[in-house]
């Protein structure tokens, strides 16, 4: 360590020019990342303000605190906000974008201008979409099945559908950007198998945000056809197929969900190699994992449709695939664990999250087994336990992802460092308040609660009450990080160019780093987490 | 304060202890696998933490021996976990040839049960203990869901369909009825009662109910006053097929194609007449959609399927 | 010919972007940008077509009756029109690569003129099926009534496939506009081609799904 004060560097990419125009129109994928942090920032807390509101209605049976118009329309922006608008933007238009050209040695991501172009989509995407909230809500459930959403509801379809059909572009621009950034810039030496797992799983997510994207945008088209211009593509009166919709709708939204955790699996991959400052065990096999996940992924969305009137041979193909799918994700939990078998592990805050993300993504991916289990998945479908499967995947798995590479990125991003028993704290609050909230809601679900019931049988209330208290502390848990990060924006400490004496392209310059990233074009010749000939350091 | 509070529901017909059978056996797997790697990360974080500030992890590259046996090992366990389930649900799609037949029509935001003796209910359903039953489900409006937790059923209510479920009763008692698929303003007041009875006080209970007359004879009444008897006539001389005997049967279509006569297809023949003509009519039949509700629909499909070969004149 | 090269010297050379090593670097980036822009197009219609033979299936007879009811003439014309295009469209690329702006804008204008016919074309027939009430919600009606139904499901594909494609034909309008532009004022030359090349590709797409519209909307059921 060295004994004399660490300064920030003179020239990077945060004093590059100051002033509102510098930012809003740079093309300095850094600064992009940074505009996309304060706006799913924005969207995660209108989002979560809404799941605060539900759980308050949900502590008592009876539909007391507001009317049932009222308790839909704030299910429905909560699932609308915090999917579309915080977890498939969330950890790669942030961090995805921050990192990418760094991690592979890239001055900027290909198209730095589309890069910018898919912020502003991605604004006027959820401006639209926030009108829709304020001039008489949403009332469809996120998923905007037919024909209630065509038909039946009285609320703003129109204008949230544009707005996710608007959002959908700056998806779809971002993978494109990052599939062409991945084949094209990678510094010299840099081969495929040398890249980062954050690369790999964010090349794979890609995958799906390009090929996947459009077919929910062209879903949403057919829907406003339907409910401005009356065409009847779902209408049941005139011939149409309601459930052709949910049949276009999970051929994007099942992928979806691995738009949302490929991501966070990569972050992962990068936490575990460098708290317990080793290669990940079995790196092709964590690799390939992705692109299976990405490519199996595309083929098992009729397993949300096994109670609406599907074939008993489509049941059954659907519910093999998706065993199928949960063997990469094994896989990969496998690895991370044999990963820290002899590392020389830290407990700092992103290994903490790591490895909270570990735990809950084993439990929300066994308990997916019993939603593909097709007989088991006919009586939990629809209850409870679905809701506490996918927010262990999402929240447990990818919200922790992100936090964990926050934390671990915010020195390269910031130049400084947050305050650590504050984020100990922080991470271990959430961590609680998050089983507290969701372990309940399984055995809600498999005593039968329907999902998005205002209200319930009184026998449901003692565990909706725990649940809805975890929901406070976890409420709490997620502002405590706001506090300390915003702190060591200005009160920090000044960090180096590599404060957890990590590997990594992003680690060998200065923190912040300069708008062009790297003083040099840097040439690999290493693998990726080769720690040994690496840094200084003596093996345990 | 947990008194009150089931942490199981109530296993109230056949089908329930197979389906708990295989969520118990999961939650097993889960609990163990769990706790395995749980422990594991935890042990290794403390077994393995960093001792001195430079110190860096063993070089350890992979094994292929430990990736072939964590994919395998998990590819046996979930295709044993695929068969079970796949097993359990073919039981789920074959109702039994003698289930009592009840029809059930949703609409925003209230269920309507039908049984063939003509009785009919309103967000309560009688059914008699130890005796197969079967829902013909369809839905005036948009998608709803039965499902009754106690009975570990389940299946979606959509308009211009036919689903279908069935259950058997193994001990008397009220069960909750909720609709589980989102339907609008007052979808968490679409909910009712299963009502399970012996036999004895069921048939009791059927006697004392109101009905007019069977299914079937409401389904004739109308069919004379829609007089849908001027073209189906039980001779074969009418403008439209004859309908004696038809149920069941495999038709030709004009155009090419089969369709077997089953309910849907005489939904599809009142509502749609036009889409699927039996081969040697012409499509001159109108639409009856609008002018038959659904429960017309199924008192009409009943009274078809009344109809006998006997019958033909 | 040989002014054009002149004129083509005295200009900068195009700007090479900050964050690319080199201009084959940054037309490589660019052109696969492209394919992946395509790969994400083909879904967008794939989810159409899906939709399309899910219906025709259930419905053969109502498409059929429905699909007799286009006006085949115009819709072949406009198939000729937009294969034209396609010529055209790789005859300007050629001009770009070689250099040659004067054909080069030539062909940029008409290949800008047969969309603009074949636009025209598809807005006359999309008044023709208003005039017909074939346009489905509450006025729409049909001539073989039995059929009526469904017919208004093949109607609302129609009008959703193509209209989506003329919309497409509309921002390739506007490409080519640009194009042109660049082409003028002498930003295209034989090293830095690569934008008409990336442009054609999409024009060509757009042509392609074309091809597949013609079938499946006009020439079904003309067997029987």
């Amino acid at each position: 360590m060295p004994s004399h004060p660490v300064l920030l560097p003179p020239r990077h990419y945060l004093n590059d020019g100051f002033g509102v125009k510098s930012w809003l129109l740079t093309r300095d994928h850094k600064r992009i990342a940074l505009l996309y942090l304060a706006a799913v920032t924005v969207f995660f807390f209108i989002g979560g303000a809404f799941a605060v509101l539900i759980r308050l209605e949900l502590a008592t049976p009876a539909g007391d605190l507001v009317t049932d118009d009222t308790y839909n329309k704030l299910f429905t922006m909560h699932g609308v906000m915090l999917v579309f608008f915080f977890l498939i933007p969330g950890i790669p238009a942030v961090l995805g974008n921050f990192l990418v050209p760094l991690m592979i040695g890239a001055k900027d991501l290909a198209f730095p201008k589309i890069n910018l172009a898919s912020w502003y989509i991605f604004v006027i995407g959820g401006t639209f979409t926030m009108y829709a909230v304020v001039t008489g809500g949403l009332d469809t459930g996120w998923t905007f099945y037919t024909p209630f959403s065509t038909m039946s509801s009285t609320s703003a379809v129109v204008p949230a559908a544009i707005g996710i059909f608007i959002t959908g572009f700056s998806s779809i621009l971002t993978g494109l950007n990052f599939i062409v950034t991945i084949h094209r810039m990678r510094a010299p030496g840099l081969t495929w198998f040398r890249l980062p797992l954050f690369i790999w799983s964010h090349y794979a997510a890609s995958l799906i945000m390009v090929l996947g994207t459009p077919v929910v945008a062209v879903t949403i088209v057919l829907v406003a056809a339907d409910r401005i211009f009356s065409f009847g593509i779902f209408d049941p009166n005139r011939g149409g197929d309601p459930v052709l919709f949910q049949h276009l709708f999970w051929f994007y939204s099942h992928p979806a969900v691995y738009i949302m955790i490929l991501p966070a699996m990569g972050v992962i991959s990068e936490l575990v190699a460098a708290f317990c400052r080793k290669q990940i065990f079995g790196y092709t096999f964590v690799a390939f994992a992705s692109l299976g996940i990405a490519v199996l992924g595309f083929l098992v969305w009729g397993h949300h449709m096994f109670v609406a009137g599907q074939s008993v041979y489509a049941a059954l193909i659907f519910s093999f695939l998706s065993f199928l799918v949960a063997i990469p994700s094994a896989v990969k939990v496998f690895n991370w664990t044999a990963t820290m078998y002899k590392g020389s592990i830290s407990w700092d805050t992103p290994m903490l999250y790591a490895i909270g993300f570990i735990g809950l993504f084993t439990v929300g991916g066994l308990t997916g087994l019993f939603l593909a289990a097709v007989g088991l998945d006919v009586h939990v479908t629809d209850t409870y336990f679905i809701v506490a499967h996918f927010h262990y995947i999402m929240v447990g798995g990818t919200i922790m992802a992100y936090l964990g590479g926050l934390h671990y990125w915010w020195p390269k991003i910031s130049g400084r460092m947050y305050n650590e028993l504050a984020a100990k704290v922080g991470a271990v609050i959430i961590f609680f308040g998050f089983n507290l909230t969701f372990f309940p809601q399984f055995i809600l679900g498999y005593l039968g609660m329907p999902r998005r019931y205002h209200a319930y049988p009184p026998e449901f209330q003692v565990l909706n009450v725990l649940s809805s208290a975890g929901a406070s502390i976890l409420g709490v848990g997620y502002l405590i990080p706001m506090v300390y990060l915003a702190w060591s924006l200005r009160y920090g400490k000044i960090v180096g160019a590599n404060p957890w004496g990590a590997v990594g392209l992003e680690w060998t310059t200065t923190s912040p780093p300069p708008t062009e990233n790297f003083a040099e074009a840097p040439v690999v010749t290493w693998d990726a987490y080769d720690y040994p000939t690496q840094v200084e350091g003596h093996v345990v | 304060m947990w008194s009150g509070t089931p942490l199981f529901p109530v296993s109230a017909s056949t089908m329930a202890p197979r389906v708990d059978a295989l969520y118990f056996f999961l939650v097993g797997l889960t609990a163990f696998f769990s706790l395995l790697i749980g422990s594991l990360i935890v042990y290794y974080a403390v077994r393995f933490r960093r001792r001195a500030p430079d110190a860096i992890g063993a070089r350890i590259e992979g094994g292929a021996v430990l990736e072939i046996t964590w994919t395998v090992v998990p590819l046996v366990i979930v295709m044993g976990i695929f068969v079970w389930g796949a097993s359990v649900f073919f039981a789920m799609s074959r109702p039994p040839d003698d289930a009592l037949n009840v029809y059930v029509v949703g609409k925003q935001w209230m269920w309507k049960f039908q049984h063939l003796s003509g009785v009919r209910e309103i967000n309560e359903l009688h059914v008699p203990v130890g005796r197969p039953v079967k829902l013909v489900m369809t839905s005036e409006d948009v998608i709803h869901d039965v499902f009754v937790p106690g009975f570990r059923v389940k299946a979606d209510v959509i308009p211009g369909r036919y689903t279908q479920i069935w259950f058997e009763p193994t001990r008397t008692g009220r069960y909750h009825l909720f609709c589980a698929e989102y339907c609008g303003t007052r979808h968490s007041g679409m909910v009712g009662e299963v009502i399970v009875m012996e036999p004895d006080e069921f048939q009791a209970w059927v006697a004392g109910g109101r009905a007019e007359g069977s299914l079937a004879s409401e389904g004739a009444k109308l069919f004379r006053d829609l007089a849908c008897n001027t073209c189906h006539r039980p001779v074969a001389q009418g403008r439209g097929p004859v309908l004696e005997g038809l149920f069941g049967r495999t038709v030709t279509l004009e155009g090419g194609g089969t369709a077997v006569v089953d309910e849907a297809y005489i939904r599809e023949a009142i509502v749609d007449p036009g889409a699927r003509v039996a081969q040697g009519f012409r499509p001159v039949m109108p639409t009856y959609q609008g002018i038959v509700t659904e429960d017309g629909l199924l008192q009409l499909i009943e009274y078809v399927k009344s109809l006998r070969d006997e019958d033909r004149r | 010919m040989s002014d054009t090269t002149a004129e083509a010297g005295r200009r900068p050379r195009p700007a090479l972007a900050h964050h690319f090593d080199d201009l084959a670097q940054q037309k490589d980036a660019a052109t696969l940008g492209m394919w992946v822009f395509l790969a994400t197009e083909v879904l967008f219609f794939g989810g159409l077509f899906a939709a399309y033979s899910v219906y025709r299936g259930w419905y053969p007879e109502a498409f059929g009756a429905a699909s007799h009811s286009l006006d085949i003439t115009l819709g072949a014309v406009n198939t000729a029109v937009l294969i034209t295009s396609s010529l055209t469209m790789a005859l300007a690329v050629h001009a770009a690569e070689t250099g040659e702006r004067r054909l080069l804008v030539l062909f940029l204008v008409a290949t800008m003129a047969l969309g603009a016919v074949f636009l025209g074309i598809k807005a006359v027939e999309y008044a023709a099926k208003f005039a017909e009430h074939h346009v489905p919600g509450p006025s729409f009606h049909f001539e073989e009534e039995a059929l009526s139904r469904n017919a208004q499901i093949f109607f609302s594909l129609y009008f959703v496939m193509t209209g989506l494609h003329a919309l497409h034909m509309v921002i390739g309008l506007g490409i080519m506009t640009w194009m042109l532009v660049w082409a003028w004022n002498g930003t295209i030359t034989k090293e830095y081609a690569s934008p008409i090349e990336i442009s054609g590709l999409y024009w060509h797409f757009v042509d392609i799904v074309w091809i597949f519209l013609f079938p499946l909307l006009y020439l079904i059921g003309r067997h029987a």
